[in-house]
């Protein structure tokens, strides 16, 4: 039997998904209608054998997470737990705590995968992959291509060309090593656990040998990426498959926009019933758009692509919406145009105002280009991205917010422009 | 009687409009500049009027055949080879000045208020003299050249340029009545009229001013001109209510041909011109806007202070504000944004353009 295991950090994570993450746990947040780590359970549920799928984080229990918990274990009909480290341990550190929880029951190998990834899951191919590598004790990571400048920004993997074995890995290098980088996605047999506590053994002996900067750090905290590829790379325990399928991380607000492209894109042939198609009646639909039955759309609006409707909305006569998210409670009164955005819960944009963002997408004119690691800042000044409104906001008629930020419960009486409004 | 208007200037300021046509033929409120002034000259009596031009002059020429027969009246054009300046062309031109002994006008073609012409004459005659320049109040004088003349009289003492301590709040309305005398001061070469022939005039008690009731704007400039269109319509609310536009879409003052179309859900004003056989489509949003003949506004769109030139068109969810300026024939495709752009005739913008900048 398998097992899976989902990397769902906790509450000090994410920053950089502010102000987005300050509302719901960033592995909840919808891509593409629904909650991230839901097309993670989802893959998982359609493998054969899959028993039990793990949570592992440090977010605190909340009503939140309770539900997705009860509501996904009715929908994919597979065990669904939640296990809450005491402190952050790090991506090694969780799993090896809750090692005998991942073990019970015998799994011959179990899946590890990082919340903020969206991704093909091509979790059969990797078993696959493993079974026929001979050595079914062997430890798989998924691999994708990346352009050489981006590489530095991920792990980055050397393989033997014949047989995939990882010759060297090495987190986020300041030069180019390899454009094969780590997805964060992995298949492990139990024996992980071994490499593992050899890290955490050697911790305990010498417990504060690398600097403790954030006063936090402790021996139980092991980052898989550093601390247990690097030392299984060349020992031929560990192998990287490679895909070429869509991934990409979910680290800014504005990388949820470009993986709810991916993830509506392949909603026409994993559920095209998510899809709204153009009636002869109803809003215009242009390109993928996903539509929570539960909002009210008046029928001359044009939507997509890439739009996600999130629950109770109500959008307005006139309205235009394009690559954007729009999240339950939201009200978009008439002729409003939202353009590259995030627009909070409960928030309301008044009649024509326009709230528009720059997209950050990956340069479409390079198949192995990926998110840039977006930061908020360059040079002292706010780089143009998306806009979000936080939960609550109200955006008055006829202004524009263009290129910035409104954190939670504000109400905003004039137009902004590449600002982060507190 | 005579006026001679002055419409030989390149107008740049008010670019892009003027790269299609004379600043004077610039429509300001569905009827061209120029025209404004004909107008109210022909309702004094004014049965000659010259207009003293340099470059366009072939479409000015064309209109003005038009508007002789429609006015009954006499206009002609006096060429000059190279700009004269303002005072050059009353030289140009006088031999039809001189024609009899009556004052004559001279205007600036860019300036719009109450046309005060008959007080004009009056004050003009009652003083004697050989000039009367009208003065307007403004604001803050040290931006301009002011005028210092005597409060009962009107005879001018002086005239300062850009003033740093208070002296006066009147300047120069653009608009001049007198007496043909004055071309004895005047070579015929570029001269500018209110640096080189007042000054000397004012010395020699020979220029009064006549403070003007009511509005006034120079509409050179795209900034200007919408605050002149504003000022416009409010004197048209309060003599002809009956040419603005009302309904329930309709908000303050706002002018539409009656060949314009509007849509549903519309919300237009205040401060609106919209001109001859223009479209404004379903759930637009116009305020403080000069949309001229023929342009076409797609649905959903918002403007706020702008002038659109002639025959351009604006896609759908469309946002332009802060004076921006399309010229003649431009496209605005769907969804975008601009803000302060100033688009050059005959383009197809594509792409935001979120900070002010010309588009060539
Ligand atoms: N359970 C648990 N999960 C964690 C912890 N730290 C990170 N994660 C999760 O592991 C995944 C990868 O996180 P990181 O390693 O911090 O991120 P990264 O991909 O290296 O990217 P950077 O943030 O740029 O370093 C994410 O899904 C996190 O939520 C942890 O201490 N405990
Ligand atoms: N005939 C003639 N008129 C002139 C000349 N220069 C300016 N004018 C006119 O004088 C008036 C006042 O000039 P400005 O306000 O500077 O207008 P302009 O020169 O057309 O416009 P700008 O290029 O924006 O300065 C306008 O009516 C002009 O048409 C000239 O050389 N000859
Ligand atoms: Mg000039
Ligand atoms: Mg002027």
């Amino acid at each position: 039997m398998l097992k899976a295991v989902i990397l769902i950090g906790g509450p000090q994570k994410g920053t950089r998904f502010r102000p987005l993450s300050f509302e719901v746990p960033k592995p909840l947040f919808p891509v593409a209608g629904v909650p991230m780590i839901q097309h993670h359970i989802e893959a998982c549920s359609q493998v054969p054998n899959m028993k039990e799928i793990l949570l592992v984080g440090f977010y605190q229990p909340n009503e939140a997470l309770n539900k997705f918990l009860v509501v996904a274990q009715q929908e994919f009909k597979i065990p669904i737990r939640y296990l809450q480290e005491y402190a952050a341990l790090g991506t090694g550190g969780g799993i090896y705590h809750f090692r005998d929880q991942i073990l019970s029951g015998g799994p011959e190998a179990f899946f590890v995968m990082n919340a903020d990834v969206c991704s093909e899951f091509p979790l059969l191919e990797m078993l696959d992959f493993q079974k026929h590598q001979g050595d079914t004790h062997s430890f798989i990571m998924l691999g994708a291509t990346a352009n050489r400048t981006q590489s530095l920004n991920y792990g980055c993997i050397v393989a033997k060309a014949d047989t995939q074995e990882v010759l060297h890995y090495v987190e986020k290098p300041s030069t180019f090593v390899s454009n094969v980088i780590n997805c964060g996605i992995y298949l492990f047999t139990p024996a992980i656990f071994q490499h593992i506590g050899e890290v955490f053994h050697r911790n305990h002996q010498q417990p504060f040998l690398e600097e403790n900067i954030n006063g936090w750090q402790r021996a139980e905290m092991i980052r898989l990426e550093q601390d247990v590829f690097t030392a299984l790379a060349g020992h031929g325990r560990l192998y990287v498959f490679k895909t070429d399928g869509f991934w990409s991380q979910i680290k800014s607000a504005g990388s949820a926009i470009y993986a709810s492209r991916l993830y509506l894109d392949r909603y026409n042939t994993s559920h095209p019933e998510r899809l709204t198609h153009n009636q002869t009646e109803g809003p215009i639909i242009k390109g993928n758009v996903y539509i929570h039955p539960t909002a009210t759309i008046h029928e001359s609006t044009v939507l997509g692509p890439n739009v996600s409707i999130g629950e109770g909305v109500t959008v307005g006569a006139g309205v235009r919406v394009r690559e954007s998210i729009i999240l339950h409670g939201a009200v978009l009164q008439d002729h409003s145009c939202v353009l590259n955005s995030i627009v909070g819960w409960d928030s309301s944009i008044g009649r024509w105002a326009r709230v528009e963002g720059t997209p950050s997408d990956p340069n479409p004119n390079d198949p192995h280009a990926k998110m840039d690691s977006e930061t908020l800042f360059r040079d002292g000044k706010l780089t143009p991205s998306i806009t979000i409104l936080g939960c609550n906001v109200s955006i008055p008629p006829e202004v524009i917010i263009l290129n910035s930020i409104v954190l939670p419960h504000k109400e905003l009486t004039r137009s902004f422009k590449n600002q982060i409004i507190l | 009687m005579k006026a001679l208007i002055l419409v030989g200037g390149y107008g740049t300021r008010l670019r892009p409009l003027t790269l299609s046509v004379p600043k004077p033929l610039v429509d300001f409120c569905n009827k061209p500049i120029l025209l404004h002034q004909v107008e109210a000259l022909v309702k004094v009596g004014v049965n000659h009027v010259i207009l003293a031009v340099s470059y366009m002059s072939q479409m000015l020429e064309e209109e003005m055949k038009k508007q002789e027969e429609r006015l009954g009246i006499r206009i002609s054009l006096s060429h000059e080879k190279e700009p004269l300046g303002t005072a050059g062309p009353l030289a140009l031109a006088r031999q039809l000045l001189e024609e009899n002994s009556d004052p004559f006008f001279v205007l600036n073609s860019d300036v719009i208020c109450d046309f005060p012409f008959k007080d004009m004459m009056r004050f003009h005659k009652h003083h004697g003299k050989e000039g009367t320049i009208v003065v307007t109040k403004v604001e803050e004088p040290s931006k301009y050249g002011v005028v210092v003349y005597e409060a009962e009289t009107g005879r001018i003492q002086k005239f300062v340029e850009k003033p740093q301590v208070f002296v006066s709040n009147k300047i120069n309305a653009g608009m001049y009545i007198f007496s043909p005398k004055i071309l004895d001061r005047i070579q015929l070469q570029p001269t500018s009229i209110e640096k080189e022939i007042f000054p000397m005039m004012a010395q020699e008690a020979q220029l009064y001013a006549m403070e003007l009731q009511g509005f006034w704007m120079d509409i050179g400039q795209p900034k200007d001109f919408l605050t002149g269109m504003c000022m416009y319509l409010q004197s048209v609310r309060q003599k002809n209510p009956e040419w603005l536009h009302s309904g329930p879409e309709f908000v303050g003052n706002v002018l539409v041909h009656p060949s314009a179309k509007v849509g549903k859900n519309c919300s237009i004003g205040p401060n609106v011109t919209i001109g001859a056989d223009v479209v404004v489509e379903d759930g637009v949003r116009i305020k403080r806007c000069t949309i001229m003949k023929g342009s076409y506004i797609c649905s959903h769109s918002w403007l706020e202070s702008c002038i659109i030139g002639w025959r351009s068109s604006i896609g759908q969810w469309v946002r332009l504000e802060n004076v921006t300026v399309l010229g003649e024939d431009v496209i605005v495709n769907d969804e975008l944004y601009l803000n302060g752009a100033n688009v050059l005739p005959h383009k197809t913008i594509s792409e935001s353009v979120p900070e002010p900048r010309i588009i060539m």
